[in-house]
């Protein structure tokens, strides 16, 4: 009955339990390995439970829907609840050989399952304030994770990254009082309710876009991506693999929900703006994933150029693109996570972060090589892997939609995605043997496991479509009838 | 009323730019806590701020002229984040400071990790 909550329970109760013996090595590593184990069984249990008996409904001290808090899982959520418990999942083990002890024994864990505990509540919440709190929670255990080590880097980028954050969280803050003073209530379905009967006058409209600036800056959209790329360089990989995979993430998650759920009414502007402003998104990101020399840094303007593919089937807004973005999402989340597993392995073999300082890995490395050339050709969307039907359905959602250039932009924007990512394979794997200093083998093939077994759940996404379909299309049909969301969490009283 | 305290939130917003847009990291924290304060007062006035009786079911009070209960519910947590978000910034930037030598935003450019 209270099953949407387990993915948020399971993991704060490791978390709590991992603060009490932080120096015990092997208690935090096992305890969270066995709380993420078992946050992804649940958000799996929860997959097939909403898949078999429709939306989850679950409202705190069974208060009548609009007073009390609802946590809601549709399909939508419960497909980002099991990403990034997987991902999770992933880094934890990953972080095993990369993190170091130092960072392990002070409370390194918790951090991890704390974030989890905030990206699943922001992708499970019903309410716009709870939204907020759930963001808070995920930021702050973000802010921990950014700076433990105490790296001068470290320092210096987490100021940025919080100074930003902090900025971002007042605008929330501001939008959810404007929103309330105009509409008089927190509850998302009711507020989706409401604002489909005042029919969203200007000053609704002008609420949504006080939205967008405050998810996009979480999000990275075009003018907002300002902060993401120095921030991104400062935390240990591991780190950086999840904030990759699921902070902008979230903020994607929070634009899809407000501008399928809420602002609906004014589609001719707001829906523009957000389809113009996601393929700037990808300008920018293409742009600065060609300039820079270093792997973290390719990586990490890919993620901007992936917010930006995800936001435009948002924009377009008809079902072959909502459809194309639920399935986009998940893709990019897993393969981020890889590619920058796959880029930490690299730095790890190189000793170093610069391209032009690299080369001839394929000799002594062939599997590292090929998995690496298998992530790269999944992320541009090389047709038997996971990319391809995302961005084939976003494509046609274009065209559907009328919107020839920027459909076609889209696809040569895999051109350049293709290409920086390439590039990575062609500098470090091919050309002449660089001197590095010997590495223990027994730690590079730890490290090789859980990156080869996430980019093969990345192959089997993409084999395996057929039998995932199912699952994003009922996605799709939430985002795309808001009815369906405002029926389940106002209808079950 | 309103209209005053749309003036007076303005006025902190206002301060606040000025001041995270300053040099100084210490400046820039004190900004974020106007900032703050600016969002809490404006959830305040946007519940109304008509009636003037305490939310509390007691003494007589009326349901007609008790206060918003719920804007003030969300300050209190409201608050209590940002308080929060404050003590690990202001310790951020003390540690930084021991770290890098400088609280001047400018200087934190530094680039010896990239080449």
């Amino acid at each position: 009955m209270n099953s949407p909550l387990l993915p948020i329970i399971i993991p704060f109760a490791f978390a709590i339990l991992l603060m009490f013996a932080p120096k015990q090595l092997m208690f935090q590593r096992i305890g969270a390995m066995i709380g993420a184990i078992l946050t992804v069984g649940a958000s799996v249990w929860l997959l097939q439970k909403v898949a078999t008996d429709g939306i989850q409904v679950v409202t705190f001290g069974s208060w009548p829907v609009p007073y009390g808090i609802t946590m809601v899982s549709d399909m939508v959520s419960i497909l980002f609840v099991l990403t990034s418990s997987i991902i999770t999942l992933f880094a934890i083990w990953y972080s095993y050989r990369t993190i170091g002890v130092g960072r392990e024994q002070f409370f390194y864990y918790p951090g991890i399952l704390l974030m989890l505990v905030g990206v699943n509540g922001a992708f499970t919440t019903g309410d716009i304030f709870n939204l907020f709190v759930f963001f808070e929670v995920l930021l702050m255990a973000s802010y921990l994770l950014s700076v433990l080590g105490g790296e001068k880097i470290q320092f210096r980028e987490s100021i940025k990254y919080i100074l930003v954050n902090v900025v971002s969280s007042a605008f929330f803050v501001i939008t959810v009082a404007m929103l309330y003073s105009v509409v008089g209530t927190l509850n998302m379905a009711d507020i989706a309710q409401k604002v489909s009967e005042v029919n969203q006058p200007g000053i609704l409209t002008a609420i949504a876009i006080m939205l967008l600036v405050v998810f996009g800056l979480k999000a990275a959209i075009f003018p907002l991506f300002f902060w993401l790329p120095s921030s991104y360089s400062g935390p240990p990989l591991p780190v950086l693999a999840l904030f990759g995979a699921l902070l902008t993430k979230v903020g994607v998650y929070a634009i899809m929900r407000t501008f399928t759920l809420f602002f609906v009414g004014d589609i001719a502007f707001t829906h523009t703006l957000l389809l113009y402003l996601s393929v700037a998104t990808i300008v920018v990101g293409c742009i600065g994933a060609l300039a820079v020399w270093d792997v973290k840094k390719i990586i990490i303007y890919n993620i901007v150029i992936a917010v930006g593919v995800i936001l435009y089937g948002i924009a377009t807004y008809n079902d072959t693109g909502l459809l194309g973005s639920m399935f986009y999402v998940v893709h990019d989340m897993l393969i981020k996570a890889a590619l920058f597993f796959l880029v930490g392995i690299i730095i790890y073999i190189t000793g170093q972060t610069n391209l032009k300082k690299m080369g001839g890995l394929m000799k002594h490395y062939p599997s590292l090589g090929w998995l690496y050339l298998i992530a790269a050709f999944s992320l541009a969307g090389i047709p038997p892997l996971s990319g391809f039907i995302g961005k084939m359905l976003l494509v046609k959602g274009g065209f559907e939609a009328e919107q020839t250039a920027s459909s076609i932009w889209i696809l040569l924007s895999s051109l350049i995605v293709l290409l920086s990512v390439i590039r990575i394979f062609v500098y470090a794997f091919w050309g002449k043997e660089k001197e590095t200093t010997p590495i223990n083998r027994s730690v590079y093939w730890q490290l090789w496991i859980p990156t080869a077994l996430l980019v093969a759940l990345t192959i089997v996404y993409g084999v395996g479509a057929d039998a995932v379909m199912p699952y994003m299309a009922k996605a799709a049909e939430t985002l795309a009838n808001p009815q369906i969301y405002i029926d389940a969490v106002k209808g079950g009283q | 009323m309103e209209i005053l305290m749309a003036f007076v939130i303005g006025f902190l917003f206002f301060a606040a730019i000025y001041l995270i847009l300053s040099k100084s990291l210490l400046r820039i924290i004190i900004g974020t806590g106007l900032l703050s304060h600016g969002a809490h007062m404006l959830i305040l006035t946007m519940g109304g701020l008509g009636s003037d009786a305490p939310p509390v079911l007691a003494d007589g009070v009326s349901n007609s002229s008790m206060a918003d209960p719920l804007p003030q519910a969300l300050i209190l947590t409201a608050i209590v984040i940002s308080f929060g978000v404050t003590a690990f910034f202001l310790v951020l930037a003390y540690r930084a400071y021991q770290e890098l030598k400088t609280d001047n935003i400018d200087e934190m450019r530094g680039e010896e990790h990239d080449e």
